[in-house]
């Protein structure tokens, strides 16, 4: 794929060269030229498999389909209509929404706080504390589920040997109804805060020191500081990390699956996950399309209204 | 800005200063019990990798292992092919990152740069994709996948993260603000726009390139549920795969092998990080931002 999209670049540079500014065709040629790599490979692999999954959605696609994708057969909008009597979709989507809704504000403060401490709360090791606190970020959400499930371990796990040192008998955290998704959302906020603080250090920087100390000279305390100047400063970071992180957390998919199975209890099944089951353990692509399609309209949607809400506040 | 403030109101920056004085030390320690917290599961993971199966069944449990041993890294490359998982993770991983960093630039130049008819349906494509969740397009994938005879191939896992829109995004936000001047004192000289890409335009975006390849290795190398989907033989597994796999079936109380499984997954890209680290934070910060 990647080596005609190569050839395809340059036959055209012919044209490219004589192009000139100002004349209409050959420019046209020379910009699809280098758009056609991208072009190409994001239509056949992302644009064309967004709107096929919206055709998959109203049919009955399913394991024996794979061979023959035309002779599946449209069934209207009974997957949709299916969805909202399956009371395990229900369950998918409130756990997906616990998650967000403790989990997002959750990461962004403590995001924030940890970003206002490094770059205003102190001026050495500025770099070791950025770096640490970076560091579960870049890692791979499955290696850090792994080790998380060894560290709840109920016997032998970190958490609960010092718990037990302090006389206290730790819980099997992830065996319970209660406490899993909890225990999720703590690693997802320790995977996801350094993302947040990186982001809040660049929007702190950008705030004009002159603001805080005009606000000094009008008697304003720390808190006040932080509240009249500091927020309202960094209120399009804050909109950017908001959107950005809802979107990532309402995709929730590696913990449950390494460290639960979406249990105990469907305590902490996903919208993703429960596509997944539906679409490759139990193949029905059709149903699963329909959750998939489901959720990409609640990330848009949110994201929309995200945007909405926050920017008419602020005229 | 610091300049500003230093020569313009001194007696202000002396309050300030005075009025930090109180915080730093408890800041400090703060941050510090934070770090601990951050680095601790990592120390958890590296220490159990190194402890003999039987020590975990020590009551109370050790926190340093007693008997520190590779026997759980052997084991991951006889009794499991942690070697081929590796390849295949690093084939993968670094093709993406070739396939971005140069198709990526090139539509960055044309949509910054070049006047041409389509450039605003493209761009609002780009645009409209940026945020769309994975998992919309893995069963369509899937599908056109298995009609190609992709499924368990190189191909299969490479062909749909050769291109993404962050990365023209990332590349024409950067190119827009490259003078026009320098662009047009090449043409003047006869260089057509293929030359004037390679030879001005990309050295300049060098930078941001370094960044979009970076970040691109990291996003191939940690992902997750599209390997999953099309890699099923074992043999095209890439690490993560291999270790989510082995963690949830049979190996699930091999906790020493789980954790030296991680460790071969994590530090690729711990290494990556030390030595990049500014190119990292800095890049999402800035880069971030202007979205």
């Amino acid at each position: 794929m990647s080596a005609p999209a190569l050839t395809r670049q340059t036959v055209a540079e012919p044209g490219a060269r004589s192009a000139t500014p100002g004349r209409g065709w050959r420019q046209d040629l020379t910009g699809w030229a280098f758009a056609a790599p991208f072009v190409i490979l994001f239509g056949v692999f992302l644009a064309l498999p967004i709107a096929a999954s919206f055709v998959l959605s109203f049919t009955s696609f399913s394991q024996r389909d794979l061979i023959n994708p035309i002779g599946t057969s449209f069934v209207g909008v009974d997957n949709y209509a299916r969805l909202l009597t399956d009371p395990k979709f229900w369950k998918a989507l409130g756990n997906t929404f616990y998650f967000v809704i403790v989990g997002v504000p959750l990461t962004l403060a403590i995001g924030l706080l940890i970003a206002s401490a490094v770059s205003r709360g102190i001026t050495r090791f500025r770099t070791a504390f950025r770096v640490g606190y970076y560091l579960p970020v870049i890692t791979s959400i499955v290696a850090i589920a792994v080790v998380w499930r060894f560290l709840l371990n109920p016997d032998i796990g970190l958490v609960n040997v010092l718990l037990a040192n302090l006389g206290i008998t730790g819980p099997d955290w992830l065996a319970s109804k209660t406490l899993a998704m909890p225990s999720i959302i703590t690693m997802a906020i320790w995977r996801n805060l350094g993302f947040a603080m990186v982001v809040f250090i660049a929007g702190l920087q950008a705030i004009p020191v002159m603001l805080y100390e005009a606000a000094s000279i009008d008697g304003a305390g720390r808190w006040q500081a932080f509240r009249y100047v500091t927020l309202p400063m960094l209120r399009p970071t804050i909109l950017f990390m908001l959107v950005i992180t809802t979107i990532g957390y309402l995709q929730l998919f590696e913990e449950p699956f390494v460290m639960t199975d979406g249990g105990p209890l469907d305590a902490t099944l996903s919208v993703t996950m429960y596509m997944y089951q539906q679409g490759f353990e139990f193949f029905k692509q059709g149903y699963a399309s329909a959750i998939a399609y489901v959720l990409f309209v609640i990330v848009a949607v949110i994201a929309f209204l995200q945007f909405r809400f926050l920017r008419s506040e602020d005229a | 800005m610091t300049a500003l403030q230093g020569g313009a109101r001194p007696p202000l920056a002396v309050h300030r200063r005075e009025g930090r004085r109180t915080g730093p030390l408890w800041v400090y320690g703060l941050l510090i019990l934070g770090l601990v917290l951050m680095v601790g599961p990592f120390l958890w993971m590296l220490l159990g990798a190194l402890k003999p199966q039987a020590e975990f069944l020590l009551s109370p449990p050790t926190f340093l292992p007693k008997n520190p041993t590779t026997d759980n890294f052997s084991r991951l490359f006889s009794e499991l092919d942690f070697p081929r998982f590796f390849f295949n993770s690093s084939l993968v991983a670094l093709v993406v990152t070739v396939g971005n960093v140069l198709f990526c630039p090139m539509l960055g130049y044309a949509l910054a740069k070049l006047q041409w008819r389509g450039k605003r349906l493209i761009m609002g494509l780009v645009l409209a994709t940026l945020m769309v969740p994975a998992g919309i397009t893995l069963i369509p994938n899937f599908v056109l996948m298995r009609n190609l005879g992709l499924v368990n191939t190189y191909p299969g896992l490479i062909l749909p993260f050769l291109v993404g829109p962050f990365g023209v995004f990332l590349t024409r936000q950067f190119m827009y603000g490259i003078p026009n001047e320098l662009l047009e004192a090449a043409r003047i000289d006869g260089a057509n726009e293929w030359r004037i890409f390679w030879q001005v335009v990309l050295p300049i975006t060098a930078p941001v390139l370094a960044t979009l390849g970076i970040l691109t290795f990291l996003g191939s190398w940690n992902s997750f549920i599209y390997p999953l989907v099309m890699a099923q033989e074992p043999a095209m597994y890439t690490l993560p795969v291999a270790l989510a796999t082995f963690s949830t079936g049979q190996y699930q109380a091999d906790h020493g092998m789980l954790m030296a499984g991680s460790l071969v997954l994590v530090l690729p890209v711990l290494i990556i990080f030390v030595l990049f680290q500014r190119w990292i934070t800095e890049g999402i910060a800035t880069t971030g931002l202007k979205g």
